[in-house]
Order: C-alpha cells, then sequence, then structure tokens
C-alpha cells in the first residue's frame, strides 16, 4: 500500500542529513543557510527564472499548434533550481549535465533563446541543427553536455566529466541533475559508488519534483528521502527547498565548498514542483487540480523572489518592464523558430561520423 | 600403488605452459593442499596444489622446462602405503580418465569445439600496407595489443585505460600487463564490477575530453552497458549537430571462448555492425591488433574494438616501425585466389585460411579475404575480389541471422548481382546458444570442414 505524503520540507529550508550509527565521527558539510542576493542578483535570479516560465508556456502553446514534436517536458515551476545552482558556477570551468527536461538550464546558462526554440520547432537554426530536438540540446561552448534522453544515463556520464575534471586537475565541478524517478534506475549507484571512491568532483542534483511521470515519489521509493540516498557510499545529502532560489542558491554555495575542498561528491535533494505534465501528452490523472493550485498558490518561485525584489525596494513599475522585455523576447525567439527553415537533405548524412574513413 | 601428477590445465584455454619451480623434492610427503610446483600459463603463475597425501616419488619434468603440453605426466606420487613410485604405465592405467576409456561415448579428454577455430594458418601475402623489407618480430596478439595501448598512452596524456582487473591484477586476460608499472594508477584504473556505470565513466569523460580506453573483461558483460555505447557515445555526435564529439574505445574479448557456456561465449559484430555512428574493428591476427588498436585510439569516433581470447596468446609476424598505424575500413586479402571468395573477420579468417589450405588441395584457389573493419565495411574489396571468382563463401564465428554474412549476402546481391555465378553462402555457428557439452559446442562452432563443403558447393564440385 503506498504510504501517505510526504511532508515537504519544513520551515527550515534546508537540512543536512544526521549522522548515522557508527559513521558520526566524519566530516560532514554544514547546513546551509539562504543566499543573501544583493538587489542586482535578485533581479537576475527574476529575470532569468520569469525568462524560463514564458519560454516554456511558448514552448507548450508552440506544441499546440504542432510546431514541436515529439516529447516535450517543460520545466515550470521547478525555475528556481537550474538558476539557483547555475548562478554558483562559474562559466567556461564547472560543466553541468541533465536529463531530458533541459530547457530551463539552458536559459539559465544565458544561451541564445532563439536557437533552444529552433531546436524545438526542428530548424536548422537550432542548438543541434535541428537533429536533436528538445531533449538533445548541448553546448560544449558552455560546458554543457545535455539533454539526455535515457532516463539516469546522465548520472554515470557526469561522474565521466567529473572524473575529466580531475584527471585534468582544472578545479572544476560537475554538476549533474536528475530527477526523483531516474533515482531509482541502478546505474546511478555504480556511479555514486565510483564518484566517491575516487572522490569526483561532482554536485549530484536530485530535482524532486515529485513525480515521475505519473507515479509518485512514495509510490516507487523505499526511502523518499532521497537525500539519503547517497549514504550508503558514504556521499552526504543535503535537502533544499526547491522552491526558493535562495535557498538553493546557499546550498550550492555549501556544496561547492565541499566538492572543492577535496571531499569528494555531495547529494542535494531539491525539493520542487512540476506544475504541467511530465510531457505535452500526460493529462495528469495521478493528481488532483486542486494540489497544482494549491502550489502555485503557496509555493511559487518566482512569486517568492518577487516578493524578495519588493523587500528588497524595486517597485511594481520596474518589474512590469521587466515582464515585458522578457514576453518580447521570448515572442522574438518563437517568430524566430517558426519562421527559420528546416535543415537542409544534406544535413541527414552529416555529423554521423567525425572523421572520412 | 602410485598416481601420476599430470600437468593442470590452468584456465579454459591452456594447452600447454612452463613448469617454473618445484617445491618439493623427491622422497617429500605431501597432504592435500600442499603447493608442489608453480606454473606459469600465457596469462598467469600460478601455483598448483597436492590433491592426494602421500610421498613424492620420481619427477619427470624438470623446473624451467617450458612448453610442458597439459596432461604429461610431471611427477609420480607414491600411494598410502608408502611404496615407491611403480612403473609409468601402472599409474597410468590407475588413473581416473584411463578408467573413464572403459565407455567407448566417454572421450579421454573432451575436446572443445574451439579447438577447430585454433588453426594456426599464417597469410599467404605481405600486407601491402607495410613497407617492403621491414623486419618482422614474434608477437602474441596480447603483446601486440598492450603495445599498442602503451604507444598511444605515451604520445597523448589524454589516453588512460579502465576497466576491471586492468592495473593491479594486470589484466583479467594479461592484456594490460604492465601498464599499471609504466603509466601509474592516475592512467591505469582498476574498477569496481560495475560495467554500466564505467562505461558511462567513460564515455561522460570523453564527452569531456579525454579518451578512454575502456576494457570489458569480455564483450558479454557489456550488455550490461551497452546502453551507453549506443544511446550515449554513438549518437551524441550527430545529435548534436557535430558539436560533442565522443573519442572512446570500447575494446574486450568477443566470441565463443572453451566450454564456457551461452552466456559467455557470444559475438556482438552483427550487433555493433548495425549501429550508426559507431567503427566496429574486429582484427585476426596480430600486427592488424597492433595497427588497428593504435588506430581506434587517435579516432575521434568511439570505436568498438573486438578482440578474441582464443588467439590472445597466438604470435604473429609484427612490423618493427616505429608507429604501426593501419587504416580503419580497409580489408586484407589474405591469400589472393581465382575461384572462390572466402569473406571473414576475426577468428573466422584462421578457419577460412585453413579450408583454403585444404581447398588448394583438391585443385580450388580460393581468395580470403579478412574485412579487419565491420561498420565502415570495405564492400568494395569484396566486390572486387567477386569480379574475379564469382563466387562467395562467408566465413563468420557467430549465428547466422541477422549476421555479418547476411549483409555480406545482401550487399554481393544488390551490387554484385552480375557478377555471381552462384549463390552466396554462409558458413556460421548453429543458431543455438552455445552448448557447454564438448561434442555439442563442437557441433555448434564453425570448421574448416564446413567451409571447405560450402566452397564446393559455390564451385559445382
Amino acid at each position: 500500500m503506498a504510504k501517505s505524503t510526504t511532508p515537504r520540507a519544513s520551515s527550515a529550508k534546508a537540512q543536512a542529513a544526521a549522522p548515522a550509527g557508527a559513521d558520526h565521527n566524519r566530516p560532514r558539510p554544514e547546513t546551509p543557510s539562504d543566499y543573501e542576493a544583493s538587489k542586482d542578483e535578485l533581479l537576475d535570479f527574476y529575470k532569468q527564472m520569469v525568462l524560463i516560465r514564458r519560454f516554456e508556456e511558448k514552448a507548450g502553446q508552440l506544441y499546440g499548434l504542432g510546431l514541436i514534436g515529439g516529447f516535450c517536458h517543460l520545466y515550470i515551476g521547478q525555475e528556481a533550481v537550474a538558476v539557483g545552482i547555475q548562478s554558483a558556477l562559474k562559466p567556461g570551468k564547472d560543466s553541468v549535465i541533465t536529463g531530458y527536461r533541459d530547457h530551463g538550464h539552458m536559459l539559465a546558462y544565458g544561451i541564445d533563446p532563439k536557437i533552444i526554440m529552433a531546436e524545438l520547432t526542428g530548424r536548422e537554426a537550432g542548438i543541434s541543427r535541428g537533429k536533436g530536438g528538445s531533449m538533445h540540446m548541448f553546448s560544449v561552448e558552455h560546458k554543457f553536455y545535455g539533454g539526455h534522453g535515457i532516463v539516469g544515463a546522465q548520472v554515470s556520464l557526469g561522474a565521466g566529466l567529473g572524473f575529466a575534471h580531475k584527471y585534468n586537475d582544472d578545479g572544476g565541478v560537475c554538476v549533474a541533475y536528475f530527477g526523483d524517478g531516474a533515482a531509482n534506475q541502478g546505474q546511478v549507484y555504480e556511479a555514486f559508488n565510483m564518484a566517491e571512491l575516487w572522490k569526483l568532483p561532482i554536485i549530484f542534483v536530485i530535482e524532486n519534483n515529485q513525480y515521475a511521470m505519473g507515479t509518485s515519489v512514495n509510490r516507487a521509493s523505499s526511502e523518499d528521502q532521497l537525500y539519503r540516498r547517497g549514504e550508503s557510499f558514504r556521499i552526504p545529502g543535503i535537502q533544499v527547498n526547491g522552491m526558493d532560489v535562495l535557498a538553493v542558491r546557499g546550498a550550492t554555495e555549501e556544496a561547492l565548498k565541499w566538492v572543492q575542498g577535496g571531499n569528494g561528491p555531495i547529494l542535494l535533494e531539491m525539493k520542487t514542483y512540476r506544475y504541467r505534465g511530465h510531457s505535452m501528452s500526460d493529462p495528469a490523472k495521478y493528481r488532483s487540480r486542486e494540489e497544482v493550485q494549491s502550489m502555485r498558490d503557496t509555493s511559487d518561485p518566482i512569486e517568492g523572489v518577487k516578493k524578495y525584489l519588493i523587500e528588497a525596494g524595486v517597485g511594481e513599475d520596474e518589474i512590469k518592464s521587466i515582464d515585458q522585455n522578457i514576453r518580447k523576447t521570448v515572442s522574438e525567439a518563437a517568430d524566430f523558430a517558426e519562421t527559420s527553415p528546416e535543415p537542409g537533405m544534406a544535413e541527414l548524412y552529416t555529423d554521423v561520423l567525425v572523421e572520412q574513413y | 600403488m602410485g598416481i601420476a601428477i599430470k600437468m593442470p590445465a590452468l584456465s579454459p584455454t591452456m594447452e600447454e605452459g612452463t613448469l617454473a619451480k618445484w617445491l618439493v623434492k623427491e622422497g617429500d610427503e605431501v597432504k592435500s593442499g600442499d603447493i608442489l610446483a608453480e606454473i606459469e600459463t600465457d596469462k598467469a603463475t600460478m601455483e598448483f596444489e597436492a590433491v592426494d597425501e602421500g610421498k613424492i616419488g620420481k619427477i619427470m619434468v624438470a623446473e624451467g622446462s617450458e612448453g610442458v603440453k597439459v596432461g604429461t605426466v610431471i611427477a609420480e606420487m607414491a600411494g598410502e602405503g608408502g611404496e615407491d613410485a611403480a612403473p609409468a604405465p601402472k599409474a597410468e592405467e590407475s588413473a581416473p580418465p584411463a578408467k573413464a576409456e572403459a565407455s567407448p561415448d566417454a572421450p579421454k579428454k573432451p575436446e572443445s569445439g574451439t579447438a577447430n577455430l585454433a588453426a594456426e594458418v599464417k597469410p599467404a601475402v605481405q600486407d601491402p600496407a607495410i613497407p617492403e623489407g621491414t623486419e618482422f618480430v614474434k608477437t602474441t596478439v596480447r603483446e601486440a595489443l598492450r603495445d599498442a595501448m602503451a604507444e598511444e598512452m605515451r604520445k597523448d596524456e589524454r589516453v588512460f585505460v579502465m576497466g576491471e582487473e586492468v592495473a593491479e591484477y594486470q589484466g583479467a586476460y594479461k592484456v594490460t600487463q604492465g601498464l599499471l608499472d609504466e603509466f601509474g594508477g592516475k592512467r591505469v584504473i582498476d574498477t569496481p564490477i560495475t560495467e554500466y556505470g564505467f562505461a558511462g565513466v567513460g564515455t561522460g569523460a570523453a564527452m569531456g575530453g579525454l579518451r578512454p580506453i575502456i576494457e570489458f573483461m569480455t564483450f558479454n558483460f557489456a550488455m550490461q552497458a551497452i546502453d551507453h555505447i549506443i544511446n550515449s557515445a554513438a549518437k551524441t555526435n550527430y545529435m548534436s549537430g557535430g558539436q560533442m564529439r565522443c573519442p572512446i574505445v570500447f575494446r574486450g574479448p568477443n566470441g565463443a571462448a572453451s566450454r564456457v557456456g551461452a552466456q559467455h561465449s557470444q559475438n556482438y559484430g552483427p550487433w555493433y555492425a548495425s549501429v550508426p555512428g559507431l567503427i566496429v574493428i574486429a582484427p585476426y591476427d596480430a600486427a592488424d591488433a597492433k595497427g588497428l588498436l593504435k588506430a581506434a585510439i587517435r579516432s575521434e569516433d568511439p570505436v568498438v574494438f573486438l578482440e578474441n581470447e582464443l588467439v590472445y596468446g597466438r604470435s604473429f609476424d609484427v612490423p618493427k616501425l616505429d608507429d604501426y598505424v593501419l587504416p580503419i575500413g580497409k580489408a586484407r586479402i589474405m591469400k589472393p585466389g581465382k575461384d572462390v571468395t572466402l569473406v571473414s573477420y576475426s577468428i573466422g579468417v584462421g578457419v577460412a585460411l585453413e579450408a583454403a589450405e585444404t581447398l588448394a588441395g583438391e585443385g580450388i584457389d580460393a581468395e580470403v579475404i579478412d574485412l579487419r573493419t565491420l561498420r565502415p565495411l570495405d564492400t568494395a574489396t569484396v566486390l572486387e575480389s567477386l569480379k574475379k571468382t564469382n563466387r562467395i563463401v562467408v566465413v563468420e564465428e557467430g549465428w547466422p541471422t541477422c549476421s555479418i554474412a547476411s549483409e555480406i549476402a545482401a550487399v554481393v546481391m544488390e551490387k554484385g548481382f552480375d557478377d555471381l555465378d552462384a549463390p552466396v553462402l554462409r558458413v556460421t555457428n548453429e543458431d543455438v546458444p552455445l552448448p557447454y557439452a564438448a561434442n555439442l559446442e563442437k557441433a555448434a562452432l564453425i570448421d574448416a570442414a564446413r567451409v571447405v563443403e560450402a566452397a564446393k558447393k559455390v564451385c559445382y564440385k
């Protein structure tokens, strides 16, 4: 029988896993505190999160019009996670890898929304020349390594990116994002084992949006407190309120300190929520409208930052003007994605192999 | 009553070994479990324990003797009565295998079907890629593979080897012997038994700019990792519009080993060769193993490099050149001929060469082609040969369905139809999981006799 719903992270925005049994002498990361953002930083967070929200809403519309095909997984509701973590990383030094719900991470990286949207519509100007689609986007330039369609694959691949950082001694850290669903894949634990064994510089981030497609965490996970999932590999875990960008950023700072200190990997469980279906074709019968609405009303990450902005003295007018600019950016990206040409037929055969044999 | 102590087989493929050291002398009393001798196989030095209690009688093979065949009597042991060793023939009679001879159905030592794959036939012509006058060195396939890795690791700091038992154990099949000593633990890395995981770690490292060589103890275990080989490594360059490369080599033994049963005996050549985005190489001899592995490590594309355990210990001539690299995607004519073309790869090449020798005795001049690379397939060399012989038999140590042999047949039908004077025939393993019993295993695997029969059939003889 299914367990009762797990209470969400309580008023304490983040908590480190309690030391257990004989391991209590092991060093552990400190319990993170919320990041103290400047007004400019808050504005940046707000802009990025609103950009992701509007972009994803537009993608949903284009999907409905048949301009985007296949699978399309929207990030709406989870914006604080990608934005909070990304803001703590060093561009060009740290690497990121994620699963197929990847649009938000790319936007948080500052990648041009036009070429992301053009990839969604399968156009030559897309970031993968239209050959990857929503789930398979990469930007090696930004050290963003995808965009992977097989649930959990990015965790082992991420360990490999961490391995490369260590091998090259370049000081970089890999962030490997995966969902609560992927957290039940066997290879995740193979990667955990090697990452800790070899003290790889990697932050494992579980974006726990409560549902693996239609299956709630409680119906799929014997240990539903996912931040504990690394403990048997001696990977410390921290549970974080993933709906609050400052909590996310604060926890990421602590995680970076841990990893950069040569302690090996760390696991962050971001408790978050997706407002939309798993993909566009999801009727979402597994949860009530009320549940979604209550989350929107009480925990919306964008409303949260807006509140911080107003507390910091930013006026409603300034916020409105930001909103308008973002709507314009997204609408231009959509126009670009709708009007730019499909790949030439020659593209069918390019890039299968790098070399000629 | 004496007991004959015989040279033991210490691995499924061991046929002979070196008696490195005796740890007992004549007249010593030994108990079950005492170490009698150290025996060196081509893979390792192993201790050989006494099974029975008794007194060591005569030592018949001196320490330091090389090439002692499995089953040779190396010493005699007096029985419990403490008598001196009886004369050898009598001792033989009382040994268990001799008793077994009573039944005509029970062979003295069941012979693995892989013995039929172990033809020691050398190519009739030198590889044209090797300059005239080059000196050759006898090298085992195992050493050639190791040399290829070592040379590339010296050249390129980004190259590293990762897998189970590759470092401290010196390789489950000793292919990575010595690499840890030369390159250290940073570049020669033992993994836990976690194929899916370390295949992913390697693939991620390649995406991150390194040049991993991932060793699978055998390709049977790579089934656990095939998702990363195909979904992560092979497709990424295409899916990223050419942005993200994955220069990685997945290597290890492939195909039937000896008497290890169905789960450890399978040829994955056709599986991987069906995947766009992969390079698939399956060399036969030591020179190709070296030249092609070096090319694989240098390639910007992901490579599946299929070796064969049964040939690891075999010696071939390897050209003594500073940097012997072969082109990927080029087949090699191992023996020119005019009557029929035998196309094969990996261990099947030896079988085809053996068949060609037999056919020569019967007046049929067979051309033997080693495909060497399974993807991209060098169909031009096959079609060119067909123009000359008008007959093709494909020899493949693997299943018949959706095989490389099927692919060759299709290509020949599509592009060489007018040159065909007979249907293309496939000589492959039987379409069953490989059985353990020696007689059944033998029946399931290809051999030269079947190739000869097929060649005669297409020659209408």
